[in-house]
């Protein structure tokens, strides 16, 4: 990811904060500043969620990610399918079948044996329904303290199938966006389960593996599905800044294209978030050429997990790289980046 | 939503400001009015009222978002308090990020070490008391008429229990004082810097007061108030309220949000803040300097919950980022594009000043909704 | 300084003097939230809430006369006088 315009790290003084780690700019500039600087490739270059690697001749996909959700059981889900499907997704993003992963237990100790139980059986009921196999992993232990329960890290490894080509620098003005589903169901989710924010809701996680959405869309789509990306951490609107500035492009989506569950909506208004920032788990976005848009959509809609699919907007000329938004009002406005971690305001 | 969605209709918006046009055309230029409130800011911003409406109407961001005009001393006070050992500070999410003198802000201090919290209501302060004796707990309490009584009825309740371990670091301002202040401001009265033709008076501050305060100032500086729910409806028939007021050379207070506010506001509520708090002689908000009886402290019978004196906090003269012109934008007196800072030093990642921080700033609302329709971008793209 | 939200009363769950509570939902979202400044608020009332307190009970009546002037506005645009229910407190 390219690091955005303001003040470079203090290197010296500073420290991580919450911010680092929200999905928007300050992560970026993070990544930018410290990891790329150091690691320095092309691959990292790109800025995709996975690399495209080509081991004689064979076209694989790699993704790592890190899991630390807490709590570690929400409604709809918990840390463990939570981990292998978001590597799943990670894979799929780049038009490729995921085949293996790894994970990485790191457990606190104290944890409790009978979750760390649920979770490595929901994590092989997720990998199997899935038709994935977690092939290897690592286990250590450290002090109360030190890891909220538990934490995985994911690997993740998929084949990209002859004549699919996603990939962040693909997207072209012109190109329409397309958004698979409602917003903002698994962030409030979570919420709910805080204990701090303590509040009651019928919402469920969306947390699923997105690879047989993608296979429908690429059979119908092929080399016209120019990108993809879930967007998990800072939501829609930091999603589409990264492509943004990563494509080197504008975008202008509608509100009124944009599903919000009910309850999710008002979860938002009474903790002062917007949707558009909210965490999901189990939503993709794609830019299509404009010829293959209706068909793309079309085979979204026929899969059970893109039925409310559609198409939010297109993508155009920009060199300041705005994402702008039609309102419902018939207004406009700007989809910036988060600033930060989202918190609950109250005024 | 009930009792809000019915006020979010976009065809009747714009059916209403199309209202607005065909009566905004008494007088020679613009009709100025000067909403009051930070969910008015962030509203007109969200839903683009400012689009809709007429160029000869013109609604200019006052000094109500309590955030903004908390002073930086009073932050850096906070922060102190949080770095104390074996302290807690409780704040709400709004002030987490906003820069004290040392460029820090309380997230920045909690991620150096500082015992910081945040919390939804002031009830979840107590309940931490309660759950944690061994530590003092601080409330970082802020806000206006709306947000003080729950700290009124924490401060009850932690006398009842006979608390020691709790105290509220109070910074509860009030509404009236602010509008007398921009009112009788030399840029209002003598250099004719800010010309106001009405005020849009806060939705829920006044269901707190009551619209019955608001008529001292339609009467003695003549300008009319109408108190205006939040959603987009309920600004846009206020708006046309004042726009017929002006027309008709009238100055009343008139209530838009009658489902919510009632001339007396709310008794109990305003009883717990008399049992509980004093004005201050004078207290010093960001922007307008220092006003007095504009701000609360606790009574001397309720002086141990008191942080200021458990702690024996002493402001510090806090400095304001130089170039920084929260003062002058909070007073309606420059807009966010007349400070060299926005955009270029000042951002919602690296905020300069308090409007950039919070989401009801000025500053913050022109970022998200405004920028890109301003011409050339200060923003370097990346 | 506003963020207030409508809810509906669902149950109340405490009766203390200090710190009474009901249960209220807010569009599909249900949260505890302090009566201490609604004492009178029923199940079935509507309220608007800030910081975990409920500042007023909303009245319907109200609320249907100040849907109906809006309708009325909008409806009657460039017409004459517009019939305009008396809004002054």
């Amino acid at each position: 990811m390219k690091p955005g315009t303001f003040p470079p790290l203090d290197l010296h003084h500073g420290r991580v904060d919450l911010s680092h780690g929200a999905g928007g700019r300050a992560m970026g500039q993070l990544i930018g500043q410290v990891f790329h600087r150091a690691l320095d490739n092309a691959w990292l270059r790109r800025g995709n969620d996975q690399a495209a690697l080509d081991i004689d001749g064979a076209r694989l996909v790699m993704t790592t990610d890190g899991y630390v959700i807490s709590p570690l059981f929400f409604p709809g889900g918990d840390i463990g399918s939570l981990a292998v499907h978001g590597t799943i997704n990670d894979i799929a993003m780049a038009g490729a079948e995921p085949r293996y992963l790894s994970a990485s237990f790191i457990l606190e100790e104290g944890f409790p044996l009978a979750d760390l139980e649920r979770i490595a059986r929901s994590m092989g009921d997720a990998a199997r329904a899935a038709h994935t196999v977690v092939v290897t992993g690592d286990t250590k232990v450290v002090e109360r303290g030190k890891a909220d329960g538990v934490f995985i890290c994911t690997t993740g490894i998929g084949v990209v199938p002859a004549g699919i080509e996603v990939s962040v620098e693909r997207v072209s003005p012109g190109d329409r966006i397309l958004l698979s589903g409602s917003l903002g169901d698994h962030g409030i989710a979570v919420m709910s389960r805080r204990h701090d924010l303590q509040f009651e809701a019928q919402i469920t996680s969306d947390s699923a593996p997105l690879h047989e959405l993608v296979r429908a869309m690429t059979a119908v789509g092929g080399a016209d599905l120019h990108a993809m990306r879930d967007p998990t951490r800072g939501g829609l609107a930091a999603t589409l800044n990264e492509i943004a500035v990563q494509a080197g492009v504008g975008m202008h989506i509608r509100e009124a294209q944009i599903a919000v569950k009910p309850a999710v909506a008002a979860a938002c208004e009474l903790l002062g978030l917007d949707p558009l920032y909210v965490a999901n788990e189990g939503k993709l976005v794609a830019f299509v050429a404009p010829s293959a848009a209706a068909a793309v959509l079309a085979a979204m809609q026929a899969h059970p997990l893109g039925r409310d699919a559609a198409i939010i907007g297109e993508v155009v000329a920009d060199s300041r790289r705005f994402v702008q938004m039609t309102t419902e009002f018939g207004g406009e406005r700007m989809v910036d980046w988060l600033a930060g971690e989202q918190l609950p305001r109250i005024c | 939503m009930r009792h809000a969605t019915e006020y979010r209709d976009g065809g009747l918006a714009r059916r209403l400001a199309a209202r607005i046009s065909a009566e905004a055309t008494g007088q020679s230029a613009t009709y100025r009015f000067m909403e009051f409130c930070g969910g008015h800011t962030h509203a007109i911003s969200r839903y683009g009222l400012e689009d809709l409406l007429p160029s000869s109407v013109r609604l200019i961001h006052g000094p109500g978002c309590p955030v903004c005009v908390l002073p930086v001393a009073r932050i850096d006070s906070a922060i102190r308090l949080a770095e104390r050992p074996g302290l807690t500070l409780c704040t709400y999410g709004d002030l987490m990020r906003v820069p004290g003198s040392r460029g820090i802000s309380l997230l920045r201090a909690k991620a150096a070490g500082a015992d910081v919290r945040m919390i939804y209501s002031a009830l979840d302060a107590i309940a931490l008391a309660r759950a944690e004796p061994h530590r003092q707990v601080v409330l970082f309490a802020i806000g206006f008429e709306t947000t003080t009584p729950p700290t009124a009825r924490v401060v009850r309740l932690a006398a009842q229990m006979g608390l020691e371990n709790f105290t509220v670091f109070c910074n509860h301002v009030l509404t009236p004082a602010a509008i007398q202040n921009i009112l009788e401001s030399p840029d209002l009265r003598e250099f004719g810097r800010v010309r106001l033709d009405g005020f849009i008076g806060p939705a829920h501050v006044s269901t707190v007061i009551g619209s019955e305060p608001y008529a001292f100032f339609a009467e003695e500086f003549a300008k009319p108030v109408v108190i205006a729910g939040f959603e987009p409806l309920d600004v846009l028939q206020a708006v046309l309220m004042l726009v017929r007021q002006v027309n008709e050379g009238r100055h009343q207070v008139e209530n838009q949000y009658g489902r919510a506010v009632r001339l007396e506001g709310n008794e109990v509520a305003k009883r717990d803040v008399a049992e509980v708090f004093e004005l201050r002689k004078s207290f010093e908000w960001r922007g307008l300097g220092q006003v007095p009886y504009s701000a609360l402290r606790l009574k001397e019978r309720y002086g141990e919950f008191d942080a200021e004196r458990r702690f024996a906090l002493r402001d510090v003269v806090g400095r304001d980022v130089p170039g920084c012109q929260c003062g002058a934008v909070l007073r309606g007196v420059k807009t966010p594009l007349d400070c060299r800072l926005f955009g270029t030093v000042c951002t919602p990642e690296t905020p300069m000043g308090s409007c950039m921080v919070s989401p009801e700033g000025a500053c913050s609302a022109y970022w998200t909704y405004k920028r890109f329709r301003t011409g050339p971008i200060r923003e370097s793209a990346a | 300084m506003c963020l207030a939200v409508p809810g509906k009363i669902i149950e109340i769950c405490s009766h203390d003097p200090l710190l009474p509570a009901a249960r209220v939902d807010f569009g599909g979202v249900v949260k505890q939230i302090s009566l201490a400044y609604t004492p009178q608020a029923q199940p079935g009332d509507y309220v608007l809430a800030h910081v975990g307190f409920a500042l007023t009970v909303i009245d319907e009546r109200e609320a249907a006369r100040t849907l109906e002037a809006l309708r009325e506005v909008a409806a009657n645009l460039g017409g004459a006088a517009d019939a305009e229910p008396a809004l002054l407190r």
